[in-house]
C-alpha cells in the first residue's frame, strides 16, 4: 500500500502519497506554483525536472535555502509557504535575471502570446528589470524545418530531455559553461548536420522562442495572390481535431467543416484532404504488406518482415540515421502528404490541363518534419517539388487570423472533390495505431476475401508507448507492433533486430500520441491531456464517417481505374513509392 | 640492504620542483658519488615541507638541519661542509626575523611551532614513490587492523566517535556519511576520492597526494571495507601531473604488495582503485557534478536527494570524501578515536590544513589544530604582514568564503565559528590581505572566478553572478550608485537562497562579507570616487604639482601614451583623458612633483 505523507502548504493540511513532489502536492489542493523548466508528458514517462530555472522555489520551514517545488519530495510534517515575501521576491528576481539575458523582441517572436516566460513575467507583474547587463549573443541556426534562435534559450533543458529521453535522437545537449551555457548540437554545428531528425518535439517543448518552426506563411500568401498559380491545399487528419484550440475552443473540438471553410476563404483554389491520400496509402502499403506476408507464408526466405510504416517523416529520418542496415524493411510507400502531391501534380494537373509550374501544392500538417520531407530531392521533378510548402497547424491558424476570418462563426463546409473524399480509415492516421488499424481493415478483407463486420480494432488503440497485438485474419494470426515516440520505436526495433520478437507489421510515429501530439500542433505546454482529447476526437470522427475502409473510397477506385491501374502497379510504383538513404554518417561524426 | 647513516630530504613538492629541487637532489647525489658516499648518505625527494616561502627546502636527518632557499649550486657546499666535515652551512639556515639568529631545527621556527601535522604527517618525511618507506612508518597497519580485527560497523563507529568532519568544505561528519552508504545495499558500491581541488591558490590536497599517496590508498581501502565497496575511484585534476604520477606509482606498488587486489591481508575483502581525470572545472568538486563527470556526462550538479549514497556513480551507492579527510583515516584507526577527538574544539575535531597565501611573510602549507586563532596563524605561523604593512583582511574558504577583519582575529578556527563570522572553512584556502588590497576589487576577483566556473545550469548562478560581477565592475569604475549597493546585497541574498548547488549558494559570500565588513570602502568608491587602496585605476588621478615641477621633461619623454604636455623649464600637465595610469611618470620624476589623487 502506498504510504501517505501529511504536510502543510500555505496553512492547509494535505495528504499525498510518499514520493510526491511539493509541486504536485500543492496542485492537489489547488495551489498553483509557477514553473518554467518543469515539463511532463504524463503517461509517457517523460519528465524534465532539472531544478534549473528556480522559478518554483518555495519556503520550507527549517531549511536554510528555498527549495524547488518540482524537485523536492514531500516529507512528513513539512511546513511549506509558496508565496511568502521571501519566496515572491526570490521568484521575481530569478525571472528578472532571466529577462535580463533575453532579447526583448517579443513583438516579432514566433512564440509571442504563447511564450511561457512572457506569461510568467506578466503574472509576476514585472514592469522593469533591475539587473541589466550583458546579453549573450549566438548565431541563428536555420535548418529546413527548425530555427534555433539560441539567444532566447533559457537553459530549461526541456528540448534536451525530449531529444534524448523521449526521442533518443541525441542532437541537443547543453554546451559551454556559466553565462555562455546554452543548449546546442555537438560542437555547435548546424542542426542540419547533426543527427537531428527534425521531429520538432523540441519546438513543442521549448517554452520560449529559442526553438521554432520555419515560417512558410509568407510564401503561401504570395502563391495565393499570384493569379497565374492554381493553389491546391491538403490538410492532415490530426489538424482538424486541434486547430480549434488556437481559437479558444476546447482541446479535441472537431472543426473539420470550419477548417475547410476557412481555407476556401483564404483563397485556396482547391480545398482537398490529405485523408484522400491516406486511403491511397492504405491501398499501396496494404498491398505491399500482404504481398510480403504472402511470400513469407509461402516460404520465401528473402522476404523482409516486419513491414514498417513510412508515413512519418521524423521516423523516416530516424531509421535512415540510426538503422541504416534496415533500410529495406520499411514500406516503400510515400507518406500520404507526398502521395497527394504526386497525384495532384500528375492526375489532377492533367485533368485541369495546366502546367506543373503553375500549380502550387500546400499541405497543412500537425508536423514540423513535413517541412523537411517536402524538400527532399527524391520528391521533386526537375527541381519542382510535389508539395511546395508545408505549414503547421499553428501557421494555418496564423494565416486564418491574418485574413481576418472569424473562425468560430464559420459555417461547416465540405472538401472539394475528387481529392477531398476520404474514409474513417484515413482519419485515424492522425493517432498512434491508426495507420496499422486502417491497413488492417483493408488487408483483412483482401486477405480473407470476407467482409469485415467489426471495424474497430480496440487492441491496436491506446496511449502506451509500445504496444503489441495479434489480429486474427480468419485463422492466421498477424502480429503487430506499434510505437510512438522515437525512444519507444528504438526499443521495439532493437527487439526485432536482436531477433527477440517477430512482427508481421510495425507502425511507428515519431511524436507521442501520433500526429495528434505532433510538433506542429498548438502548444500543449506539457499538458498532455490535450493530446489525449485530440486522440479521442480522431476516433469520433472515424465513427461518424459513412465509409470506414480505405478501399471503399469511390474516388480512390476512380483514381485507380482512370489513372493508376493496380495498387503497387507500374504507375503507382513510379508515383507513389520511394527509397531510403543511409544517413548514419551524421551519428558517426558525433560518436568520434 | 644498504643501511644509510644519513638521509638528505629534498622537497619534491610542485613549488620546490619549480625552483629546481630535482636538480638540487641530482647535484647532491653527484657530489656524494664524487666523495664515494653514495652508500652512506641517501638523497630522497619527499613531499611538501610546507614552508614554501623559503623553498626549496633541504633537510638533513638525523640531525634535523633545515636548509632554506637552497639552490642547485649549493649542493657541493652542503656535501663538503655538512656531510663530510660535520659543519652546518650557516648561510642556508633560517634566520629568525626578530632575533636575527640562525635556527637549524625546524621545530624551533615560528612557522612550525604551532603546527600539528596529522594529515601531512608523512609529507616531507618519506619518499612518496617508495611504498616501503610508507610501510616503515606504520603504513597499511591501519588497513590490516581493520580487516583482521574490526567489522565494518566497528570501523564506522571509530570514525564516528573520532568526530572527523569532511575537509572538502561543508564539514559533514564522515562517519555518518559512511554509515549511510553502508546501509544502502547494492551489488556494487563505490568509494570516491575527491581530488578536484579547485580553490584559487589552494594546494592542500595536491601536497598530500604528492607527499603521501599511500595514505589515501590505504584510507580508501578502509572506507571501501567499511561501506562495502570493492572499487575506489580517484577523481583528480589533470593539471596535477606530479600527484597523478605519484598516485599511479603508489597504486602499482600497492598492487605488487598485495595491498590492493583480491583477498587483502588474507581476508575476503577485495579492493582496487582507478583514476579518473578532471578537466579542471571548479564545479566538478561538487559531488554530484563530480560523479556526472566521471560518468562521461556534462559536469553539472543535480538536486539532492537522491544523495550519492543512495544513487551515485552509475546509479550505485557512492561515497565521496575529500583527500584530506582520507588522509586522517589511517592514523585515527591506529591511534584511536579518543586520541583524535582530544584534538580541536568541541564540534570540530582534529586539525585542518591551510594554504596560507597573500601579503604575509611565511607563505606556505600549514596544518593546525582546530581552535587555533586567526591571529596565531597570521602573526606566529605566518610571521606577520609583509613589508611591515598593516593587516586588513583574511579570506578563508576560497571563492565560497568571506573576508574577515581585525575584529575576527581572535576567532578560534572551526567549521561553526567561521560560519558564524560570515565566512567558512572551505577546503583550506587562506589569503591574507594588507591595506594595499581594495575590498571591492577582491570581491570582484572572486566573482570573476565564480562567473567563469559556474556550470550555467541554474538561473541565479548563471545570470545572477554575472550581474553581481557587472555591478562590482561598475563600482570599481567609479560609476556605481548607492542603489547599486542595495542591489548587490539583495541580489546576493537571492542567489544564496535559490541557487541549485553549493557553488551558487556560496558564490555571493565574498560580496556580502566585504559589504558587511568594509561598507565604508564601498561607499567611498561610490560617493567620493575614491579607492583608498589605490587599486581601482579608474578612480586614480595622477597630478603634477606645478609648484614643484621644474620642467625637466623626464615625465613627458617617458610617458608611453604622450599624455603629458609642457614647455621645457615650465610646469607640465597630465591630460587625464589620455592617461593610462601606468605610474611611469611618478617613477621618472626626480623632484617628487607627481602624486596620485
Amino acid at each position: 500500500m502506498e504510504q501517505m505523507v501529511n504536510l502543510t502548504i500555505d496553512n492547509k493540511q494535505v495528504q499525498v502519497p510518499q514520493g510526491t513532489s511539493l509541486l504536485k502536492a500543492a496542485a492537489s489542493i489547488g495551489i498553483k506554483i509557477p514553473t518554467l523548466c518543469y515539463y511532463e508528458l504524463k503517461g509517457q514517462n517523460i519528465e524534465n525536472r532539472p531544478g534549473a530555472c528556480r522559478v518554483c522555489v518555495v519556503e520550507v520551514e527549517g531549511r536554510r535555502n528555498l527549495a524547488p517545488a518540482c524537485a523536492t519530495d514531500v516529507m512528513e510534517g513539512m511546513v511549506v509557504h509558496t508565496h511568502s515575501l521571501r519566496v515572491v521576491n526570490a521568484r521575481r528576481t530569478v525571472v528578472e535575471l532571466m529577462l535580463s539575458d533575453h532579447p526583448a523582441s517579443c513583438l516579432t517572436c514566433a512564440k509571442s502570446g504563447k511564450c511561457e516566460l512572457q506569461t510568467l513575467a506578466q503574472e509576476l507583474g514585472i514592469r522593469d528589470i533591475t539587473f541589466k547587463g550583458e546579453q549573450s549573443t549566438y548565431r541563428k541556426d536555420l535548418s529546413p524545418a527548425i530555427i534555433r534562435d539560441v539567444n532566447k534559450c533559457i537553459m530549461c533543458r526541456r528540448c534536451e530531455t525530449v531529444c534524448n529521453k523521449l526521442q533518443t535522437v541525441g542532437a541537443l545537449s547543453a554546451v559551454n559553461r556559466g553565462f555562455m551555457a546554452v543548449v546546442a548540437t555537438a560542437f555547435e554545428q548546424d542542426l542540419k548536420k547533426s543527427p537531428c531528425v527534425m521531429c520538432g518535439q523540441c519546438v513543442q517543448a521549448c517554452p520560449v522562442g529559442a526553438l521554432a518552426e520555419v515560417d512558410n506563411t509568407r510564401q503561401v500568401i504570395n502563391a495565393i495572390c499570384d493569379p497565374k498559380k492554381t493553389v491546391v491545399v491538403q490538410t492532415a487528419p490530426a489538424v482538424r481535431v486541434a486547430i480549434g484550440e488556437e481559437f479558444g475552443l476546447e482541446p479535441g473540438s472537431r472543426v473539420t467543416g470550419k477548417m475547410a471553410a476557412a481555407l476556401r476563404r483564404i483563397g485556396f483554389d482547391y480545398v482537398f484532404d490529405t485523408d484522400f491520400a491516406a486511403d491511397l496509402t492504405i491501398m499501396e502499403e496494404g498491398t505491399e504488406m500482404l504481398g510480403r506476408i504472402d511470400r513469407y507464408m509461402k516460404g520465401d526466405k528473402t522476404v523482409k518482415l516486419p513491414i514498417m510504416t513510412s508515413c512519418c517523416p521524423g521516423w523516416v529520418n530516424f531509421f535512415e540515421t540510426y538503422y541504416p542496415d534496415m533500410l529495406d524493411i520499411p514500406s516503400t510507400a510515400k507518406s500520404p502528404m507526398q502521395m497527394f502531391g504526386a497525384v495532384a501534380k500528375s492526375y489532377w494537373l492533367e485533368k485541369l490541363g495546366i502546367k506543373r509550374e503553375d500549380m502550387v501544392v500546400v499541405s497543412i500538417m500537425p508536423c514540423v518534419a513535413k517541412k523537411f520531407e517536402c524538400q527532399r530531392d527524391e520528391f521533386k521533378v526537375d527541381g519542382n517539388p510535389d508539395v511546395d510548402y508545408s505549414l503547421t497547424t499553428r501557421e494555418l491558424a496564423e494565416l486564418i487570423k491574418q485574413f481576418n476570418i472569424d473562425f468560430n462563426s464559420l459555417p461547416d463546409e465540405d472538401f472539394d472533390r475528387p481529392l477531398g473524399e476520404s474514409t474513417g480509415a484515413a482519419v485515424i492516421f492522425g493517432a498512434t495505431g491508426g495507420v496499422i488499424e486502417a491497413a488492417t481493415r483493408t488487408a483483412y478483407e483482401i486477405f480473407t476475401g470476407k467482409t469485415l463486420e467489426k471495424v474497430d480494432f480496440n487492441e491496436l488503440r491506446g496511449m502506451e508507448g509500445v504496444r503489441e497485438a495479434t489480429v486474427d485474419f480468419n485463422g492466421t494470426p498477424i502480429h503487430i507492433g506499434i510505437a510512438h515516440g522515437l525512444g519507444n520505436a528504438r526499443k521495439l526495433l532493437d527487439k526485432v533486430k536482436e531477433g527477440k520478437e517477430f512482427f508481421h507489421a510495425i507502425e511507428v510515429m515519431a511524436c507521442p500520441g501520433g500526429c495528434v501530439g505532433g510538433a506542429g500542433q498548438p502548444y500543449h505546454h506539457g499538458d498532455f491531456s490535450k493530446v489525449e482529447k485530440r486522440f479521442a476526437a480522431i476516433y469520433e470522427e472515424d465513427k461518424e464517417k459513412p465509409l470506414r475502409k480505405s478501399h471503399e473510397n469511390p474516388y480512390i477506385k476512380q483514381l485507380y481505374s482512370e489513372y493508376l491501374g493496380q495498387p503497387c502497379g507500374e504507375k503507382s510504383h513510379h508515383l507513389l513509392h520511394t527509397h531510403y538513404f543511409d544517413k548514419s554518417d551524421k551519428v558517426e561524426f558525433v560518436k568520434e | 640492504m644498504t643501511k644509510f647513516k644519513t638521509h638528505i630530504l629534498v622537497c619534491g613538492g610542485t613549488g620546490c620542483t619549480a625552483s629546481l629541487s630535482d636538480k638540487i637532489a641530482k647535484n647532491l647525489k653527484d657530489n656524494l658519488a664524487d666523495k664515494g658516499l653514495e652508500n652512506e648518505v641517501q638523497v630522497i625527494l619527499t613531499g611538501c615541507f610546507g614552508f614554501c616561502e623559503k623553498g626549496p627546502i633541504v633537510k638533513i636527518m638525523p640531525d634535523n638541519t633545515f636548509y632554506t632557499e637552497v639552490k642547485p649550486e649549493d649542493a657541493k657546499e652542503i656535501i663538503e661542509e655538512h656531510i663530510v666535515k660535520g659543519r652546518k652551512v650557516t648561510r642556508l639556515l633560517y634566520t629568525d626575523p626578530e632575533t636575527k639568529e640562525h635556527i637549524a631545527d625546524s621545530k624551533h621556527m615560528g612557522f612550525y611551532k604551532k603546527q600539528l601535522r596529522i594529515a601531512l604527517r608523512n609529507c616531507g618525511f618519506i619518499d612518496p614513490e617508495n611504498i616501503e618507506e610508507y610501510i616503515a612508518n606504520d603504513g597499511y597497519e591501519a588497513l590490516a587492523k581493520c580487516l583482521t580485527e574490526y567489522t565494518p560497523e566497528q570501523v564506522i563507529d571509530i570514525i564516528k566517535k573520532s568526530g572527523l568532519r569532511g575537509r572538502g568544505g561543508a564539514g559533514f561528519p564522515t562517519g555518518i556519511k559512511w554509515e549511510i552508504a553502508s546501509k544502502n545495499h547494492a551489488d556494487q558500491k563505490y568509494i570516491v576520492c575527491n581530488a578536484d581541488e579547485g580553490d584559487p591558490g589552494a594546494f592542500m590536497d595536491r601536497s598530500i597526494l604528492e607527499g603521501d599517496p599511500n595514505s589515501i590508498i590505504e584510507a580508501m581501502a578502509i572506507g571501501g571495507y567499511a561501506i562495502g565497496a570493492t572499487k575506489g575511484l580517484v577523481y583528480i585534476r589533470a593539471e596535477y601531473p606530479l600527484a597523478i604520477h605519484r598516485l599511479e606509482v603508489a597504486i602499482k606498488q600497492a598492487r605488487e604488495y598485495g595491498l590492493l587486489g583480491k583477498n587483502i591481508f588474507g581476508s575476503t575483502f577485495d579492493f582496487d582503485i582507478e583514476l579518473r581525470y578532471g578537466a579542471g572545472a571548479f564545479v566538478c568538486g561538487e559531488e554530484t557534478a563530480l560523479i556526472h563527470s566521471m560518468e562521461g556526462k556534462r559536469g553539472e550538479p543535480t538536486f539532492k536527494p537522491p544523495f550519492p549514497a543512495q544513487s551515485g556513480y552509475l546509479e550505485k551507492p557512492t561515497n565521496v570524501n575529500n583527500v584530506e579527510t582520507f588522509a586522517n583515516i589511517p592514523i585515527i584507526i591506529l591511534k584511536g578515536a579518543d586520541w583524535f577527538s582530544s584534538i580541536g574544539t568541541e564540534k570540530s575535531k582534529g586539525t585542518k590544513v591551510f594554504a596560507l597565501a597573500g601579503q604575509i611573510n611565511n607563505v606556505g602549507l600549514i596544518e593546525i589544530p582546530m581552535g587555533t586563532t586567526l591571529r596565531e596563524i597570521i602573526y606566529e605561523i605566518g610571521g606577520g604582514i609583509k613589508n611591515g604593512r598593516k593587516f586588513k583582511a583574511v579570506q578563508t574558504g576560497g571563492p565560497s568564503g568571506g573576508c574577515l577583519t581585525e575584529k575576527h582575529l581572535d576567532v578560534a578556527i572551526d567549521y561553526d565559528s567561521l560560519m558564524a563570522a560570515g565566512s567558512m572553512m572551505g577546503s583550506g584556502g587562506m589569503v591574507v590581505m594588507d591595506e594595499t588590497s581594495c575590498m571591492v576589487s577582491i570581491a570582484k576577483f572572486y566573482l570573476d572566478f565564480t562567473v567563469e566556473e559556474s556550470c550555467g545550469k541554474c538561473t541565479p548562478c548563471r545570470i545572477g553572478n554575472k550581474r553581481l560581477y557587472e555591478i562590482l565592475d561598475k563600482i570599481t569604475q567609479g560609476k556605481g550608485t548607492m542603489e547599486d549597493l542595495d542591489n548587490l546585497r539583495n541580489l546576493s541574498k537571492v542567489i544564496k537562497d535559490t541557487a541549485l548547488c553549493g557553488l551558487g549558494q556560496t558564490s555571493p559570500n565574498p560580496v556580502l562579507s566585504t559589504i558587511d565588513n568594509f561598507w565604508d570602502e564601498y561607499v567611498e568608491h561610490v560617493q567620493e570616487h575614491k579607492c583608498r587602496a589605490g587599486v581601482c585605476k579608474a578612480l586614480m588621478k595622477y597630478v603634477i604639482d606645478p609648484n614643484v615641477c621644474v620642467g625637466c621633461t623626464a615625465c613627458a619623454r617617458n610617458c608611453p601614451v604622450n599624455a603629458i604636455k609642457g614647455e621645457r623649464k615650465s610646469a607640465h600637465e597630465i591630460n587625464q583623458d589620455a592617461c593610462i595610469k601606468c605610474g611611469t611618470c611618478i617613477e621618472k620624476c626626480k623632484f617628487g612633483a607627481i602624486s596620485i589623487k
